[in-house]
């Protein structure tokens, strides 16, 4: 049942809500999910909240299908240890569960993301002498290596799609699309790039990501001019389904308390 | 074999000038005491090991005693950046420092060789990115028996391995639980290494996800309570988060930071002295 207020939250939301419930809706019931730190968390929760209560959350932490009763600010905090089926050492996430091939989606933000669902989190500039630098890789390059696909979430500027990265901390699809197979990695790597403008998906045929989908109140035209490169749009451009109350309230009541 | 002592003591008979020490914890058990106390006692030229070097490794590189750092993510965990990190790498301040980064997998392959006294570890990953290119302790090996060619990482050996854990017991073993990292790998790694503990305990309880250390792979052990604020220990205390975004507008200005260090960590001689010279609104969300 709907909250109280709920059906009227629905008239305004930010476009930070609406990315974190696009991305959300990615994720399906029984899946399991390697959860990045920052937004792909809020997602990540508000799924497991909302439409998909048994997907499987695991964080690099070492915490393995955590149920936190509200978001915590990091990747290790002791709500996500105690609401775990089990909490094991980091070698072990890693060598037995994220490179086993276990997890059947990543979920990662980025600074910079380009065409090819590569991703830089490690400087702005050159890597030498850095104009930013940036926390550096994490856990990103392997699960971008084995999970069996992979989620990118990030804020939609020219400084964060960009034509070329600074550095390429993660392999998306490298610059072809045979380049995952060559390198020897696994999963299908990135498929979806959600943004706080719209959608995009992976594209095979053309090896980059197309616009599909735009967020309510957002132009195609928006999303272009928003892309560092030139971005290709899908023959049909979906509007992606404003947040409905429930989502909105179960967000707000999760990352507010 | 574990022996009992004080944190100062462990730390100016086992951590010199020059050495490569790791103070691990990811996120829990952090252990910040001993971070202050080689802050205290001045030590130079460290080469500093962590996965997630986060504000106690920003002091430290910002008071000058890293020469080095060995990390996989450097950050302020749902705060913002290393300001004094970034300020040696962007500018120099206040002097260059090397940095050897790789990914959270590649670092803990290297502890694990480390622990298993092999001289590498292997791992999927790290094929196609630039991190294969700038650091130099990234290599390749072919699998004997498939022909795959994996990530090959040197082992990790520090001088003196640093955790912090909930319970030593009275034979000077040490558990922890809760999220345990790499602290078994960081210790086991170690050529010596120095165990903080909330208490000392008659016997152990048995933990879901509990840790044991035997005192024989232990050094040091110092009983601080609360020796990983403003992280925390399970059980014990709650993180601080509260000071994790208290610090960002401080590591950001040179000036408010040596400031704070003086006041907080040089000029008080132990962890209890640094928690009493806090603000009690940042002490009280972890102990209230």
């Amino acid at each position: 049942m709907a909250e109280p207020g709920a059906t009227s939250a629905v008239d305004t939301w930010t476009s930070d809500e609406m990315m974190t419930v696009a991305a959300a809706r990615e994720l399906t019931n029984g899946t399991v999910c390697f959860v990045g730190i920052g937004l792909p968390s809020t997602a990540a929760n508000l799924a497991r909240t909302t439409s998909a209560p048994d997907v499987v959350l695991i964080y690099e932490s070492g915490c393995i299908g955590s149920k936190p009763d509200h978001l915590p600010p990091s990747i290790g905090d002791g709500v996500l240890a105690r609401t775990a089926d089990a909490v094991v050492a980091v070698p072990e996430i890693f060598a037995y569960w994220l490179q086993s091939g276990r997890v059947d989606v990543g979920f990662l933000g980025a600074a910079q993301v380009d065409r090819r669902g590569n991703i830089n989190t490690t400087v702005v500039g050159d890597y030498h002498s850095p104009t930013v630098r940036l926390p550096g890789a994490g856990g990103a390059p392997e699960i971008a290596t084995s999970c069996g696909r992979v989620i990118i979430t990030l804020r939609h500027n020219p400084r964060a799609l960009v034509e070329k990265l600074d550095f390429v901390t993660s392999v998306g699809h490298g610059d072809d699309p045979d380049a995952r197979r060559r390198l020897g990695l696994p999963g299908a790597g990135p498929q979806t790039i959600i943004t706080d403008l719209g959608v995009l998906r992976y594209d095979r045929v053309v090896n980059e990501f197309v616009l599909t989908s735009v967020h309510p109140g957002v132009e195609v035209a928006n999303v272009v001019q928003a892309t560092g490169w030139r971005l290709l749009v899908a023959e049909t451009v979906a509007q992606t389904v404003a947040p409905t109350g429930d989502e909105l309230s179960a967000l707000r009541r999760f990352a507010g308390s | 074999m574990a022996r009992f002592t004080t944190l100062s003591a462990a730390v100016a008979e086992l951590i010199r000038d020059g050495d490569v020490v790791a103070l691990e914890g990811f996120t829990h058990l952090i252990p910040f005491a001993a971070g202050h106390e080689i802050i205290r006692q001045g030590r130079r030229d460290l080469t500093l090991v962590r996965m997630t070097p986060d504000i106690i490794y920003d002091q430290l590189i910002g008071m000058g005693c890293a020469r080095k750092m060995i990390f996989s993510w450097a950050g302020n965990p749902g705060a913002g950046s290393l300001h004094r990190f970034r300020d040696a790498v962007e500018h120099a301040v206040p002097h260059l420092l090397e940095i050897e980064e790789h990914s959270h997998a590649g670092m803990a392959a290297r502890y694990q060789a480390g622990a298993s006294g092999l001289p590498f570890g292997i791992l999927r990953g790290y094929a196609g990115t630039d991190l294969a290119t700038i650091t130099p302790t990234i290599g390749w090996i072919t699998c004997p028996f498939t022909g795959e060619n994996l990530a090959a990482v040197p082992a990790l050996r520090p001088d003196v391995g640093v955790i912090c854990a909930q319970q030593a017991d009275r034979d000077g073993n040490v558990m922890l639980w809760g999220i345990t990292g790499v602290q078994k790998e960081a210790v086991l790694s170690s050529k010596h290494s120095i165990v903080l503990v909330e208490e000392i305990v008659d016997s152990f309880s048995p933990r879901t996800n509990g840790v044991v250390l035997p005192a024989w792979v232990v050094d040091a052990i110092a009983v601080v309570p609360s020796g990983p604020y403003p992280s925390y220990a399970q059980d014990y205390s709650e993180r601080a988060s509260s000071f994790y975004t208290y610090w960002e507008p401080i590591s950001r200005d040179r000036g408010a930071f040596l400031e704070w260090m003086d006041q907080h960590v040089l000029a008080t001689t132990n962890h209890a002295g640094f928690l009493e010279s806090l603000d009690r609104e940042l002490v009280v969300e972890t102990h209230g």
